[in-house]
């Protein structure tokens, strides 16, 4: 995939990336069954990404599950090897590295995961958590000073420091998100990939997370790729949008340029299925309802991978024009709705 | 004359009509550590092929409400109150006596419809067994029947699908086959418990399509339950919100969306990112988490997360007040004091969880 003439948005031009990432592939084999185990194909998982996380910003990664956001953001912190593509952070390409070398990258980049119940360590009290990373890296202290940090943390994500003696299972969900969030800041990180971390909180707390997610970055200028399929949350937090579809960015764009300018048929569909809530304007709502699943990633389609479901596609394109769909895979680049899509038939809308 | 004629219709639905009626349900489950009260007395009436959604967080109360009005809490649960179908009591039936309600009065479909279908039959068979459970047909004519039911939910080629196991299909088709099969005895009340939770944004909207074609096949009464108010705006006509095991809001959906008066109620909509408001306005989240339901203090359970909250809130649990509407009520001993009342004016846009919550001065703002 050729991709290098991307238009990036007029007000990031002149800021320097924290993450660069161009053409990020990562295949995941498939195995047959048995003793020997050949390799009888590859998930496509990812499939040639290309995109910049500026300093201070938040981008956020939307897409339905198994469209590779997730893979997205562990590639990104070299959590998993990638097949092949670089990010590159302070010059050096991160796929490269060895883990010895980019133990010390770590600091700048950390992660939060979604499920707080999951991520945390059930047998260290909270206080452990948190001192967890300074300790590994060698910054954490000893005595009064160490406990001041660890304190710092935990308020700094709107928890009583008086707490840190407790074990992760006598906190809420959201508070236990924000024991994730104290870990992840702990060093100090440039650039934090949040993969859903508000996707498993009721509604009540989401909106207390993500409030502090916004005051965070504001406080300690903070580089947020925010991974979600929840397009509200999105449009909430998130300065630009990258929209993904099997393994695929199709569309990405400033937020407001793309929920009032959308011109994927997929970012359509996607905008168009969220149900408002407000009645009024529910009831008079015309939607796009997509046919179909999304395809095997095992297998993508040609051309166009969106094809099989678009709507576009089905009902409004000549034979003639479909055939450009078959046979050519879109580039990712502006055609006149000024930001960049991957339609052959791109036409901006405005669904909200 | 507009008045008279609305408290006629309500008398109307109030008496004969209601498929189904849930009076002053309790459940309690007795533990180790005591008693935990997961519902404390929640009354509904729904009429015929009337849509009502119930809203609520998790631990609200909003799916033991729903499995004890189809029976199907264990034997431990104390259950008191009275749950009637068209004026038949439920309550306290046989196990045998609730088959017969169950499936074909009263359908259920569940949030995963991986485990509410059995891996090693073929969604036809799973279709024609619900069939063949109430009617006395051959399995050609149940089959026949399944095929007819894939289509009415919108799964393409059924006559090729009915022979599929579960596992042959995806998420948002599963669903489909259970809507499928829920529909099957063309019930007067379908019961969804988080139907479209675990599936994607465009699935959704295709098993909500389903769902609606479902009621329009067979008239049924919707009894919509999910913790998201998206859902609820677009497909229910009346709405009722769960907090601690009550209800504490019940009206039509254009009252409770527009005109909330329980301070809940507002936290909730104020708590909502939106997709379709620009701009990066603040998010207003309730602070506090919802309380223990094992041993609740006397007094309304929102006092410790509300703004309002005064010294009788403490003392006394506010009763469903009616509002100037007829049909919404609310439980709040101010919710005169929230006419007009926006989120952002009651509760503040904090990031912190902990603190106390800052009383709300609505005189000043408004």
């Amino acid at each position: 995939m050729t991709a290098p003439n991307v238009a990036e948005p007029a007000v990031s031009t002149d800021r320097q990336p924290v993450l660069a990432v161009h053409d990020l592939v990562k295949h995941f084999p498939v195995r047959s069954r048995g003793l020997v185990r050949r390799r009888v194909g590859d998930v496509h998982a990812v499939c040639g990404l290309s995109f910049d996380l500026f300093e201070n910003e938040t981008l956020g990664l939307v897409g339905e599950s198994g469209c590779g956001k997730t893979t997205t953001g562990r590639l990104l912190l070299n959590l998993i090897p990638a097949t092949s593509g670089e990010v590159v952070y302070g010059g050096r390409n991160l796929v490269e590295l060895s883990p010895g070398q980019m133990r010390p990258l770590r600091r700048d980049l950390q992660i939060v995961f979604q499920d707080p119940f999951a991520s945390l360590d059930p047998r260290m009290t909270v206080n452990e958590i948190v001192a967890e990373p300074l300790r590994i890296h060698g910054l954490l202290g000893s005595g009064k000073q160490a406990r001041d940090k660890v304190r710092e943390l935990l308020r700094m994500v709107g928890l009583n420091p008086e707490h840190g003696n407790r074990y992760p299972h006598e906190f809420s969900g959201g508070q236990r998100q924000r024991i994730g969030i104290a870990r992840a800041l702990a060093l100090r990180p440039k650039a934090l990939v949040l993969d859903e971390p508000v996707s498993a909180l009721d509604v009540s707390i989401q909106a207390g997370v993500i409030n502090l997610l916004d005051d965070l970055q504001h406080e300690l200028g903070l580089s947020y790729l925010f991974i979600s399929h929840d397009l509200s949350v999105v449009r909430h937090i998130a300065d630009r949008v990258a929209v993904m579809y099997l393994g695929k960015i199709v569309e990405l764009a400033d937020k407001e340029e793309l929920f009032t300018r959308a011109a994927h048929p997929y970012t359509q569909a996607l905008i168009s299925a969220i149900p408002l809530p407000d009645p009024r304007k529910e009831r008079s709502r015309q939607r796009i309802t997509l046919t179909g699943d999304v395809p095997s990633p095992v297998s993508p389609p040609s051309g166009c991978r969106f094809r099989t479901r678009c709507p576009k596609f089905a009902d409004v394109l000549s034979e003639d024009e479909r055939q450009k769909c078959v046979n050519e895979e879109p580039a990712l680049i502006d055609r006149g709705q000024g930001h960049a899509s991957a339609c052959h038939y791109a036409e901006a809308m405005k669904l909200v | 004359m507009t008045a008279e004629s609305n408290i006629q219709l309500d008398r109307r639905s109030a008496d004969g009509d209601a498929v189904l009626e849930v009076e002053n349900l309790t459940v309690e489950f007795p533990t180790e550590d005591g008693v935990v009260q997961a519902v404390r007395g929640v009354s509904y009436r729904l009429a015929p092929g009337e849509a009502m959604g119930i809203v609520g967080e998790s631990g609200s109360g909003k799916s033991v409400t729903s499995m004890a009005v189809m029976g199907l809490l264990p034997k431990t649960a104390k259950i008191t109150g009275s749950v009637r179908f068209r004026g038949e009591e439920l309550l306290g039936r046989s196990e045998n006596g609730f088959a017969e309600i169950r499936g074909k009065k009263i359908a259920m479909i569940f949030q995963d419809p991986l485990t509410s279908l059995n891996p090693v039959y073929t969604v036809g068979r799973q279709i024609a067994e619900a069939i063949l459970a109430h009617n006395d047909v051959s399995k050609k004519v149940a089959n026949d029947r399944a095929v007819e039911l894939l289509a009415t939910v919108g799964i393409p080629f059924p006559e090729q699908r009915v022979n599929n196991y579960p596992h042959e299909m995806s998420g948002g088709m599963r669903q489909r086959v259970v809507i499928a099969i829920a529909m099957a005895n063309d019930p007067d009340v379908i019961i969804a418990d988080e139907p479209t939770t675990a599936l994607d944004v465009t699935v959704q909207a295709q098993v909500l399509e389903a769902l609606e074609a479902a009621r329009a096949a067979t008239g049924a009464a919707l009894v919509l339950i999910t913790h998201d108010l998206g859902v609820i705006a677009g497909h229910a006509d009346r709405i009722c919100v769960m907090y601690a095991g009550k209800l504490v809001e019940k009206g039509t959906v254009d009252e409770v969306f527009y005109e909330p008066r329980m301070p809940y109620t507002l936290g909730l909509l104020g708590s909502l990112p939106r997709l379709d408001e620009a701009g990066r306005e603040r998010l207003t989240p309730i602070v506090g988490s919802p309380p223990s339901l094992m041993h609740l203090p006397p007094g309304c359970p929102f006092t410790p997360r509300c703004p309002l909250a005064q010294p009788i809130c403490e003392e006394r649990e506010p009763d469903l007040y009616g509002t100037d509407q007829p049909g919404h009520v609310a439980a709040c001993h101010f919710h005169e004091r929230l006419v007009g009342v926006t989120p952002g004016q009651l509760f503040r846009p904090t990031s912190a969880d902990t603190g106390s919550v800052a009383p709300a001065n609505l005189e000043t703002q408004q």
